[in-house]
């Protein structure tokens, strides 16, 4: 575990060309340094303005539904042994995942710079119906990218999305998945930088989303932090949270880094098994590179290649990872494990008909990993995982997985 | 004097602009690149930009992508590219080759394995599009030792003081993006270009080189008039790519295309 000093050190990245140690960055062509620049500033201003900061906190409760509960999974935690699980129910805000947090922040600053045009990539479609949702309550026209495998994945989020007039435009090349859907969203910013917002829904990419995507995450870790010393008199001794890009992540995480005793984990798409090299787990099993935007690791061959991933989840079948989450692996300060498809997919049922909560496949890998670390601990410690999103969109593909068409 | 350099000099001397193509290596077939490269050469080419193959070129468009995707098909990394310009250099030892692509290949291989390689091979260049002079302090201090050019691109939105850091970092040439939006885009505004350039010319003594949008002769021969140097890549890719079946043919059909934009430039 890092120093005090170190961990306050922590807490002031990234430094301002974007940097969290060695990774972050801004590593873009050319043609889009214009309009990062423009961004950074519109943003550098805003986060001092407290009408901005009021518009947004009114937003988080009036329209999202803040503050999402801490709930006390009692019979989850009798029934699995060891230490007391705590929910941070991010899928009770409205559109049912956190993402709704960060699209509420940067479709208000995309009216303050005037763009009547947002763009989105997405995966699992979470982040696309958020950027929809907003694009309509604001009258902007909305276009979200998504690869083509996870428009037949999650066809229930793309149908969402025309129904809140967005335009889903469906990537066929490269692997079809939230990578190419990030290339292609990018191509479009760069193609229409005049007009044009590009809403990244994680915390990744070049500089400075990954600070802005945590910064309107961190309401998150905010919440649970309070939540904890008003409910159980005390922090608690470990934070659980999945990781694709890892946006509800860093945005759980990034309130606690200074309280050392809290213990974080980060949990990556184990797919078919790290060993198995079908996965999403770059932290886990992935070197350092660069790749939309950003230096952090990545899954990649010996040639710099990006790998295939594979996960159950769409949202966290991405082969990148935001690079605070980087950092914060190779300072020590947090540690990233993986959770399988099979374990997910267990986590899901057993969340389900334990306390009848339907949590998002993505959420689930956090759900596999607590119930693991739960039987390691005692029962007066406690976990808070963050329940990220909703798991409706994923019925059809549990219940495929049971040879049952819906 | 260095290929680049010595290029220009010859060109200024003869009252000519530089005709540089890009193709991706290894598109559609290892193969096919280094007589496609020579070929370009004798219909005109002056200096040659060739793509490294990247799973995600997130800068280029939707020709160049599938360019990569057939070339990765295949398998072709970085060093195989090496190995083309070592064997293009072979019987050809004066036309400058300039490697473009992403900055993961190069970092795989490191700063300092990759410019040992890349010079031993025959490579005068590098532009990673994915690498801004912000974030290439130590990319250059290693290719400059080595002697490899370091290449950056322009944008019509890049400011006056950017304008000014870049034409300070970089060596070669500058290539001038003509237009907002990925390789292959629309048409590009020749006066726009002109102005833009007029700025640039005030910060640097260095070539300067247009790319995106030059489709035809017309184009080529306009942006010719405004510029050092005319650099063209989606629609020979294109060409590469309807031809993808019978790659004999690319050779001598991308060479036309080549003749056809030299004759116009030079009338």
């Amino acid at each position: 575990m890092p120093t005090k000093a170190e961990l306050a050190a922590l807490m002031q990245l990234p430094d301002d060309r974007g940097h969290f140690g060695p990774y972050g960055g801004r590593f873009v062509s050319e043609t889009l340094i214009g309009a990062l620049q423009d961004l950074e500033r519109t943003y550098e201003s805003l986060r001092q303005d407290p009408e901005f900061q009021a518009e947004f906190d009114k937003d988080l409760a009036h329209y999202v539904g803040r503050p999402s509960p801490l709930y006390h999974a009692e019979r989850l935690s009798r029934e699995n042994g060891g230490a007391q699980i705590y929910l941070k129910r991010e899928d009770l805000n409205h559109t049912g995942a956190h993402k709704v947090n960060n699209t509420i922040g940067q479709a208000l600053i995309a009216k303050k710079m005037g763009k009547p045009r947002i763009i989105a990539e997405t995966g699992a479609g979470q982040h696309g119906v958020a950027s929809a949702t907003v694009a309509a309550r604001l009258g902007l026209e909305c276009v979200v990218y998504m690869g083509i495998e996870d428009v037949r994945r999650q066809a229930l989020n793309v149908y969402r999305m025309k129904l809140l007039g967005a335009t889903v435009v469906p990537v066929e090349s490269g692997t079809r998945t939230l990578k190419d859907a990030m290339n292609e969203a990018m191509r479009d910013w760069v193609t229409n930088v005049d007009t044009t917002y590009y809403i990244i829904g994680t915390a990744a990419g070049p500089h400075p989303y990954p600070k802005l995507v945590r910064d309107f995450q961190c309401i998150i870790g905010r919440e649970a932090r309070q939540q904890s010393l008003d409910q159980v008199g005390r922090l608690p001794d470990a934070l659980v949270a999945c990781v694709g890009g890892g946006s509800n992540a860093i945005g759980l995480f990034h309130p606690f880094i200074e309280d050392g005793d809290v213990r974080m984990y980060g949990v990556e798409a184990g797919g078919y098994g790290i060993a198995s090299g079908q996965h999403a787990a770059p932290l886990s099993a992935g070197r350092p590179g660069v790749l939309h935007g950003n230096r952090t690791y990545l899954m990649e061959d010996d040639a710099g290649q990006i790998l295939s991933t594979h996960s159950v989840s769409a949202g966290l079948d991405y082969p990148g990872v935001g690079p605070e989450h980087a950092w914060l692996k190779d300072t020590g300060r947090a540690e990233y494990v993986d959770a399988t498809d099979d374990e997910a997919l267990a986590a899901f049922r057993t969340l389900t008909r334990v306390e009848g909560i339907m949590p998002a496949l993505e959420s689930s890998h956090a759900v596999a990993y607590a119930l693991k670390l739960a039987r390691t601990m005692r029962e007066d410690q406690f976990i808070v995982v963050n329940l990220s999103g909703r798991g409706d969109k994923d019925i059809h593909t549990v219940a495929s997985l049971d040879g049952i068409d819906v | 004097m260095s290929r680049i350099k010595d290029c220009f000099a010859r060109l200024e001397t003869a009252g000519r602009k530089a005709l540089i193509p890009y193709v991706t290596a290894g598109d559609p077939s290892p193969a096919v690149t280094v007589p496609l490269l020579h070929a370009m050469v004798e219909a005109g080419a002056d200096i040659l930009e060739l793509g490294v193959p990247f799973s995600d070129p997130m800068a280029d468009g939707p020709v160049i992508q599938l360019a990569c995707e057939r070339a990765l098909s295949h398998g072709t990394r970085l060093l195989d590219v090496l190995d083309m310009v070592a064997e293009f250099r072979t019987t050809d030892s004066q036309t400058p080759i300039v490697l473009m692509g992403y900055l993961n290949t190069v970092e795989v291989l490191g700063y300092g394995n990759f410019a040992t390689r890349a010079k031993a091979a025959g490579v005068d260049g590098i532009l990673t599009v994915d690498l801004p002079p912000e974030e290439s302090d130590d990319f250059i201090e290693v290719m400059r030792a080595a002697d490899i050019d370091v290449i950056y691109l322009l944008a019509p939105t890049t400011d006056e003081s950017r304008i000014k850091s870049v034409c300070e970092k970089g060596s070669g040439y500058i290539y001038y993006v003509s237009l907002k939006g990925v390789t292959g885009s629309a048409a590009l505004d020749v006066a726009a270009v002109e102005e833009k350039l007029k700025q640039v010319r005030r910060h640097t003594d260095m070539p300067l080189g247009v790319g995106f949008g030059i489709r035809d002769d017309a184009s080529a021969r306009a942006v010719s008039q405004v510029a050092d140097g005319v650099i063209v890549g989606s629609v020979l890719v294109n060409r590469i790519a309807e031809l993808a079946t019978q790659p004999q043919q690319i050779p001598e059909q991308v060479s036309r295309i080549i003749a056809g934009m030299r004759a116009a430039m030079d009338a």
